[in-house]
């Protein structure tokens, strides 16, 4: 990032829009910027003339809740969104920080654990205002649910990482908070008794809002599986005791988050996180490679995440060797590659980036990269919109 | 070069049985469920592979030719209407569950599934598909993937692109590639996104990777009658406001009901003015609860009678009467127009009243059928199609409904598609900066513009400097053997 980067703070869509057309017509490359909190996942940019930072446009627009739907500005953080929605008993069903914005959320496509009853961000999202690189404003979608209108431009926005625009507005479905949670928790020996373990969880009846696992940091050491079931307190306490007959004798249900929940999101500075997706059936082998690789090179990774919507993540700490936090992050792409899925570094520090190679080395094989790379073109010809966070090095 | 230039090369790609010349023939393709637009293909095809799919469209890009795919021929805008001059790729023939994974809950189909056919298939795991639109007997589900299909239980389980988390497609120019990997977290941008509901116009989708669900251990069916609309509405309001999110709240008025009744014999309360069907499924104990509420509500906004089911049989009968209204209206007028607005739900009684309020004016009876739950109505507009001032009339009226919809901040479309028929209405909801943003997209995947032209967009963009085939000198000029006065 250039260090004389200016920082522009837009308070509304046409301010935003006459600062992306003055950089535009002074060729400026441009960082859009939320809460900044995954400004280092993913390559950073390789340059930088002017941060847009939308904090100033933090306004919960407008919210009814007859209609279950909820327009914010784009740097309205998450935690203000939710205090205003909760008033209402409702709320955006995603798991993020509260001091993330609207914004950075679904530019980053940020997810927690609930995404496996919920989706991601592009899930809720129903509607959304942007500004192209040249300053143009456009909308697509609406504040109904349901709308086949058009493109969706808020799905193709949603985890594109500040590359094809400015996200100034965004619209959400909203989902009433449960009266109830319970947290049903089982540790399991194996790889594959957790395995089973996570798809019977997920694939139940009971409608789990959030099936998670974790294990570390000894490579083989036992695996706690995690259910999160939410509704009426009434109906909840009954799913409860069911899944805890689902999960075996050794599960317990307590109304309390488990400590190892979101243990992903305390990887410290200087960690190397990397995101490893699959189908459910491929769990235990995903496991066992993990944990495999981990004894090869000798790393004791945490391993967390939402198993039963089919991604863990694994952590290394800031200590790991570069060069062997990147041929582990290589070693697990190869052995793993005839699977359905992918191994991904979400953030890394530089030295472990540089390891791992420019092209590639931190998303590994992307399918239709040509495409995207054509969709990029349209959007921001001249790539200054934060140049090489999705692709690399750009030409 | 023309369309019925590439029959050797089409023949040679998917064999002489499944390439059709025949003019007769041609013209049983000439529209799909939406018959007011139609246009006889110069060619169609019938590819029964992914790769033949591909050589097909690689046939159609090198040449400049325009392509349209068909799955079912179900839709409602007129999606898969095609184009005179190029070549109609139906799918039909690619019907094959490639794979059901019961452990991941994921399928793999062909683009000519069935869409009831997936759950067919799943239902032995325990598992079903959620997206359920009211064709799902005979609707494919590429159709599906490209017009980003609801149906009536998308409610709570949303949309299909919800429930997709892959799909390999031809490009425009002929290229087998995938969007998303089938897990639902990808890498890099969202194409599979974007891509669902595109209405055929990015490219073709030879595979689908689809999520399956757990199926739910309880259903039950409400059947409340009102003597108004508004009442009904009401009920609507309070079960949405008590935090219930049903699987699906559908309405009717007293000219469906009436329709549906002579048609199929659904048993619906004699002279009701509305009735609302609230289906909840889930966990037992959650619907249970539920259930007492939504009686409770239902009661208190009202009703006259109400039924419950929770029988199979049972709730198959009240569904039959919902099912069966779109065709059950046909027997009261010769045609008529199914509308597909949006609205966003608070403003349902208002936007009701406004149509009732036109229908009066103009003399033109409205068959109401929606889906309460999201504000998405099918407001049937019946006419005379033997009288063009009638005709005239209705589609006015039509179109007065959407310019409605689009005043309370609502939608054009709410699961039909823009297709060929509402393209003329974008410009009210869109501005041309929005539409010509979304078509960026479609200068990245179809510079040429050979995909589904005409569909979606009221106006194509230029897609600046591309050298689409259509601009290359013909062969014969090129080598100098003809000149162009």
């Amino acid at each position: 990032m250039t260090p004389d980067a200016k920082t522009l703070y837009p308070t509304s869509t046409e301010e935003a829009s006459a600062m992306l057309a003055d950089a535009a017509a002074r060729g400026l490359t441009i960082l859009p910027r939320g809460g900044g909190s995954r400004l280092n996942w993913g390559n950073p940019v390789t340059a930088c003339d002017l941060i847009v930072d939308t904090t100033r446009m933090d306004q919960v627009i407008e919210h009814v809740a007859g209609d279950l739907v909820v327009r914010v500005q784009a740097g309205a953080r998450m935690g203000d969104i939710a205090a205003a929605l909760a008033k209402a008993g409702q709320e955006i069903a995603l798991d993020v920080p509260d001091d993330a914005t609207a914004g950075g959320v679904i530019a980053s496509g940020l997810t927690g654990p609930r995404r496996l009853r919920y989706g991601s961000p592009r899930d809720l999202l129903i509607g959304v205002t942007i500004v192209r690189a040249d300053g143009t404003v456009a909308r697509s979608g609406g504040k109904v649910v349901k709308n086949v209108a058009g493109y969706d431009l808020g799905k193709l926005f949603a985890g594109s990482a500040g590359t094809l625009g400015l996200i100034t507005e965004a619209t959400f479905r909203l989902h009433p908070l449960p009266g109830a949670r319970s947290y049903v928790t089982a540790s399991y020996p194996s790889s594959a008794d957790a395995a089973r373990a996570v798809a019977d969880a997920s694939g139940s009846a009971l409608t789990a809002s959030a099936v998670e696992l974790h294990r570390g940091p000894a490579p083989d050491g036992p695996v706690q599986v995690g259910a999160l079931l939410e509704g009426s307190q009434a109906g909840v306490g009954s799913r409860a005791a069911d899944m805890v007959a689902l999960l075996g004798s050794d599960a317990s249900a307590s109304p309390e988050t488990p400590g190892w929940w979101l243990a992903r999101k305390r990887v410290p500075d200087g960690g190397t996180l990397i995101g490893v997706t699959f189908w459910v059936s491929a769990l235990e082998s995903v496991l066992g490679t993990i944990a495999g690789q981990a004894r090869e090179f000798s790393l004791t990774p945490v391993v967390n995440g939402s198993a039963g919507a089919g991604i863990v993540h694994v952590g290394l700490g800031p200590s790991a060797d570069p060069e062997v936090a990147a041929r582990f992050t290589g070693a697990l792409r190869a052995r793993l590659s005839h699977t359905r899925g992918g191994v991904g570094v979400l953030t890394a520090p530089e030295p472990v980036r540089a390891a791992l190679g420019d092209h590639g080395g931190m998303t590994g094989t992307v399918p239709s990269l040509r495409l995207m790379k054509a969709v990029r073109d349209q959007f921001d010809p001249e790539h200054r919109m934060s140049p090489g966070r999705l692709f690399g090095q750009e030409a | 070069m023309t369309a019925a230039d590439l029959t050797p090369r089409m023949t040679a790609v998917c064999g002489a049985a499944n390439v059709i010349t025949d003019p007769l023939e041609l013209r049983t393709y000439e529209c799909d469920g939406l018959t007011s637009h139609r246009a006889t293909p110069a060619l169609v095809v019938l590819p029964g592979t992914a790769e033949e799919v591909a050589s097909v469209v690689k046939a159609c890009a090198e040449n400049g030719i325009p392509f349209v795919a068909r799955g079912s021929g179900t839709g409602l805008s007129g999606g898969a209407v095609p184009h005179s001059e190029g070549v109609l790729i139906v799918l039909s023939r690619m019907r094959e569950i490639i794979e059901i994974d019961p452990v991941a809950r994921r399928a793999v189909l062909e683009p000519g599934v069935t869409n009831l056919a997936v759950t067919t298939a799943a239902a032995p795991y325990g598992l079903f598909y959620a997206p359920d639109p009211s064709s799902q007997v005979i609707c494919s589900v590429g159709g599906n993937v490209a017009e980003n299909s609801g149906g009536a239980h998308c409610l709570k389980n949303g949309f299909t692109v919800h429930h997709v988390t892959g799909v390999e497609i031809v490009t425009p120019d002929g290229e087998l590639t995938w969007l998303g990997d089938g897990t639902g977290v990808g890498a890099g941008l969202d194409l599979l996104g974007a891509f669902t509901g595109s209405e055929g116009t990015l490219g073709i989708v030879t595979k689908i990777v689809v999520k399956l669900l757990p199926a739910p251990q309880t259903v039950h069916l409400v059947l409340a009658a009102y003597d108004t609309l508004a009442d009904g509405g009401r009920a609507v309001s309070d079960i949405i406001g008590a935090g219930i999110v049903p699987a699906a709240i559908e309405m009717m008025d007293a000219l469906a009901i009436e329709a549906a009744e002579a048609a199929v014999a659904c048993g619906y309360p004699q002279g009701a003015g509305a009735v609302l069907l609230v289906e909840l499924d889930g966990p037992a104990s959650e619907v249970e609860a539920e259930l007492t509420t939504v009686r409770e509500l239902c009661e208190a906004a009202g009703a006259r009678e109400i039924v419950m089911a929770d029988d199979p049989a049972e709730r198959a009968g009240i569904w039959k009467g919902r099912k069966a209204a779109f065709a059950a209206v046909g027997r009261l007028s010769p045609s008529y127009i199914v509308q597909d607005g949006v609205v966003p739900r608070t403003a349902l009684g208002d936007v009701l009243g406004r149509i009732s309020a036109m229908s009066e004016e103009t003399g033109i009876r409205v068959a109401n059928v929606f889906h309460a739950g999201d504000g998405n109505l099918h407001p049937l507009v019946l006419y005379n199609d033997a009288s063009e001032s009638e005709t005239a009339a209705a589609e006015e009226l039509s179109g007065k409904i959407l310019d409605a919809c689009i005043e309370y901040g609502g939608s054009i479309t709410g699961e039909h598609g823009v297709g060929v028929d509402k393209s003329r209405y974008m410009p009210k909801m869109f501005t041309d900066e929005d539409l010509d943003t979304m078509q960026l997209v479609r200068c990245a995947f179809d510079p040429a513009g050979l995909c589904n032209p005409g569909k979606v967009f009221p106006t194509p963009r230029l897609c600046g400097e591309v050298p689409g085939p259509r601009r290359d000198p013909h062969p014969a000029v090129a080598s100098g053997q003809a000149e162009i006065f």
